[in-house]
């Protein structure tokens, strides 16, 4: 089809590539510029002098390279756990009639509308009362329970998009129930499955209003938070070039979960994982 | 490989009502059963029960010598095939088969040896490496029939294997599974609505209605002796004629006149009032061309419609019933899922008949065939029960069921 793409098509297609990427591109030319470059005044689009320097300076910053340990860690522990109780759990709610299963579902949904901003003032209180103030965990469990809903509500539809009679056939042949779950259903909800990680990895990775509140000291500040410290000696001259360069190294790990998982989805889609 | 022996099974859901209602049936070891009726008659709660996919609300359910009610469905040992298959569309058809064989952890080499043996006898060969999704509908069930196949299970179960089949396919599976069965010897249940397919595949039948057993008996018993109304009116393609009838002596009265019955056919019949007879389409005949005219007798009737197929044509000649006989009927429909229609004959002609649309025509009908049923309990009046084999009635419905049989295939398609 694509021959078939009009002048008009490909007009179309690069003023959104533009509309979208230009942004991108705008902070990676600032990342590759030298701090001179970027405070004198009005510069261009291009870096006169790229360098790469700006990488180095920031990796060799202890706090930056913490903060995105912290990043990682708290993310895919988030979206590990997460993932494997919405897994479970949307497999009960789609396959068992238990009483109280309206009410399960909504409230998942009422919480996962729940704003964010809302809950920093009682979490802070808590935390601290807990010790969890300033720790992964901290962190992990409020993203936990914003991201569950939404996994469990993706998943819960796979499943119920997968026939009883695949986990029937299962146990006939000698599975387990535990044996017809993973390599039977698991294996069929793993679009289902790719989705609900990315969308709970995002939103760990990219959270900024807990992970500010609910921090204090790099020991479990992530980089989103980091990056609002990133401070140079005049204020009103914030490193520009350094926060570039920060946003750019943020931002390639996503990149690369979205094409690795991307493909899993898609392989998963066309494979008829519904079609008995 | 294993009987399987149903004692008074019962099976309640929650409401209480009881889709399956003590039922008993034995299967024996290689025997090819099958559970028939419409829809909703708990052919396929009991199948599922055997299996271990539903509980048994009563009632003993014995595989070989074991009692299995309590026992998951992968401790019984049972191969089924699924209405739409089942198959895992994450697997490659090999693996699909290789599934229960690797789950029961067998080495590699031994599974390659098992999966190729059943591939080869199912002619899957090439297409083990593709996905379920790229078959045909008739892959996929031989891929799920190789699923059941590949193990050492005591039985196989379908759960109406073929009805997502087309009419063409489906004939042949049919063979092939009842070629499959005879050269493995192995106890197979098998679900079906298809009255063609019950007949023509089972060594015998269990007939079912709202979850009670009506008969268990040979597809030619079946046929030729039918303990009620139900199953005469479900076995049989195109059913079989029913009509308002009452009996004097061995003079049967029926809308179209009398019919002399044979002696002693009529005995349980007397003094019953209002009865209702079921003839088979296929035991009236153009009195011009019938060549064995001697026993039953011949009435005169004005054709409403003719369907002429070749080899046969199809007369249909209306008539009025009284309101009790009326009732029944509507409420045999009913439960054969059918729609309540205007009572008429369905006579099946000789293909050579002339009988033409609006024509009075002499039609003959056979009186040895004559079926006799109450019409307040729609149990058979000439039929003992349990149904005892009768030699000679049973040579007759030779003769005349074979051509006819093929008949039923036709239409049942």
């Amino acid at each position: 089809m694509k021959s078939k793409m009009g002048i008009g098509h490909w007009i179309g297609f690069v003023l959104i590539m533009v509309w979208c990427l230009l942004p991108v591109a705008w902070i990676i030319s600032l990342s590759l510029k030298p701090e001179a470059e970027v405070s004198a005044g009005s510069p261009q689009f291009l870096p006169k002098d790229a360098t790469f320097a700006n990488y180095k300076k920031i990796f060799d910053d202890s706090d930056f390279t913490r903060a995105l340990i912290n990043s990682f860690g708290i993310a895919i522990i988030a979206t590990v756990l997460s993932v494997l109780l919405a897994t479970i759990a949307a497999y009960a709610i789609a396959r068992l009639e238990f009483k109280g299963k309206k009410i399960v579902l909504s409230i998942a949904l009422a919480i996962a509308m729940f704003p964010v901003v809302a809950l920093v003032g009682p979490l802070f209180d808590m935390w601290r009362t807990f010790h969890l103030f300033n720790t992964w965990p901290g962190l992990i469990i409020p993203y936990m329970s914003f991201t569950l809903p939404l996994a469990i509500w993706t998943l819960s539809a796979f499943f119920r998009e997968i026939p009883w009679e695949m986990e029937q056939a299962a146990q006939v042949d000698g599975a387990t129930s535990w044996q017809a779950f993973r390599k039977v259903i698991v294996p069929l909800a793993a679009p289902g499955v790719f989705t609900a990680a990315i969308l709970t990895f995002f939103f760990a990775w990219n959270e900024f209003v807990l992970a500010i509140s609910l921090t204090s000291t790099t020991d479990s500040r992530t980089v989103p938070a980091q990056m609002s410290y990133f401070v140079g000696p005049d204020p009103f001259n914030p490193p520009f070039s350094l926060l570039a360069t920060a946003s750019v190294i943020v931002t390639i790990p996503v990149l690369i979960i979205v094409l690795l998982f991307q493909r899993k989805i898609v392989a998963g889609l066309t494979s008829g994982a519904v079609k008995g | 490989m294993a009987a399987i022996d149903m004692k008074n099974i019962v099976k309640q859901y929650g409401d209480g009502f009881p889709a399956v209602n003590d039922v008993s049936i034995d299967v024996a070891d290689g025997e090819f059963m099958i559970l028939v009726g419409p829809s909703g008659c708990g052919k396929s709660t009991l199948l599922r029960m055997i299996v271990g996919l539903e509980d048994i609300t009563s009632g003993d359910m014995m595989i070989g010598d074991r009692r299995v009610n309590d026992l998951a469905p992968r401790d019984r040992n049972l191969a089924m095939v699924f209405q739409n298959y089942a198959l895992y569309p994450h697997l490659t058809v090999y693996e699909n088969i290789a599934f229960p064989l690797r789950l029961a952890g067998m080495a590699n080499n031994e599974i390659d040896e098992k999966v190729r043996g059943a591939s080869k006898t199912l002619e899957l060969d090439e297409h083990l490496e593709r996905k379920p999704s790229n078959l045909s509908g008739g892959q996929r069930q031989r891929v799920a029939m190789g699923r059941a196949i590949v193990r050492d299970a005591d039985a196989f179960l379908f759960d109406e294997p073929l009805s997502n089949l087309d009419a063409k396919l489906r004939g042949q599976m049919r063979t092939e599974i009842a070629r499959l069965q005879k050269r493995l010897g192995i106890t197979t249940v098998y679900v079906t609505h298809d009255q063609t397919e019950a007949m023509t595949l089972g060594d015998r039948v269990a007939v079912l209605k709202r979850g009670i057993l009506q008969q268990l008996a040979t597809p030619r018993e079946l046929y030729t002796q039918p303990v009620n109304l139900f199953v005469a009116g479900f076995i049989g393609s195109p059913p079989m004629n029913f009509l308002p009838a009452t009996v004097e002596g061995d003079q049967l009265s029926l809308p179209f006149g009398t019919v002399t019955l044979p002696p002693g056919r009529a005995d349980r019949a007397q003094g019953k009032g209002l009865l209702i007879a079921g003839i088979r389409p296929e035991h009236f005949e153009d009195a011009s061309v019938a060549a064995d005219a001697q026993e039953g007798s011949t009435f005169r009737a004005t054709v409403d419609v003719v369907e002429w197929l070749g080899n046969e044509a199809y007369a249909y000649i209306p008539f009025e019933a009284p309101p009790e006989v009326q009732d029944q009927l509507n409420q045999l429909e009913k439960d054969l899922d059918g729609e309540s229609m205007r009572t008429q004959l369905v006579v099946s002609l000789d293909g050579a008949s002339t009988i033409a649309e609006g024509d009075e025509a002499n039609i003959w009908v056979d009186a040895r065939h004559i079926h006799l049923f109450d019409p307040a309990t729609g149990e058979s009046l000439t039929v003992e029960r349990p149904a005892g084999a009768d030699a000679t009635g049973g040579d007759t419905a030779v003769s005349q069921g074979t051509p006819d049989g093929d008949t039923t295939v036709r239409e049942g398609e």
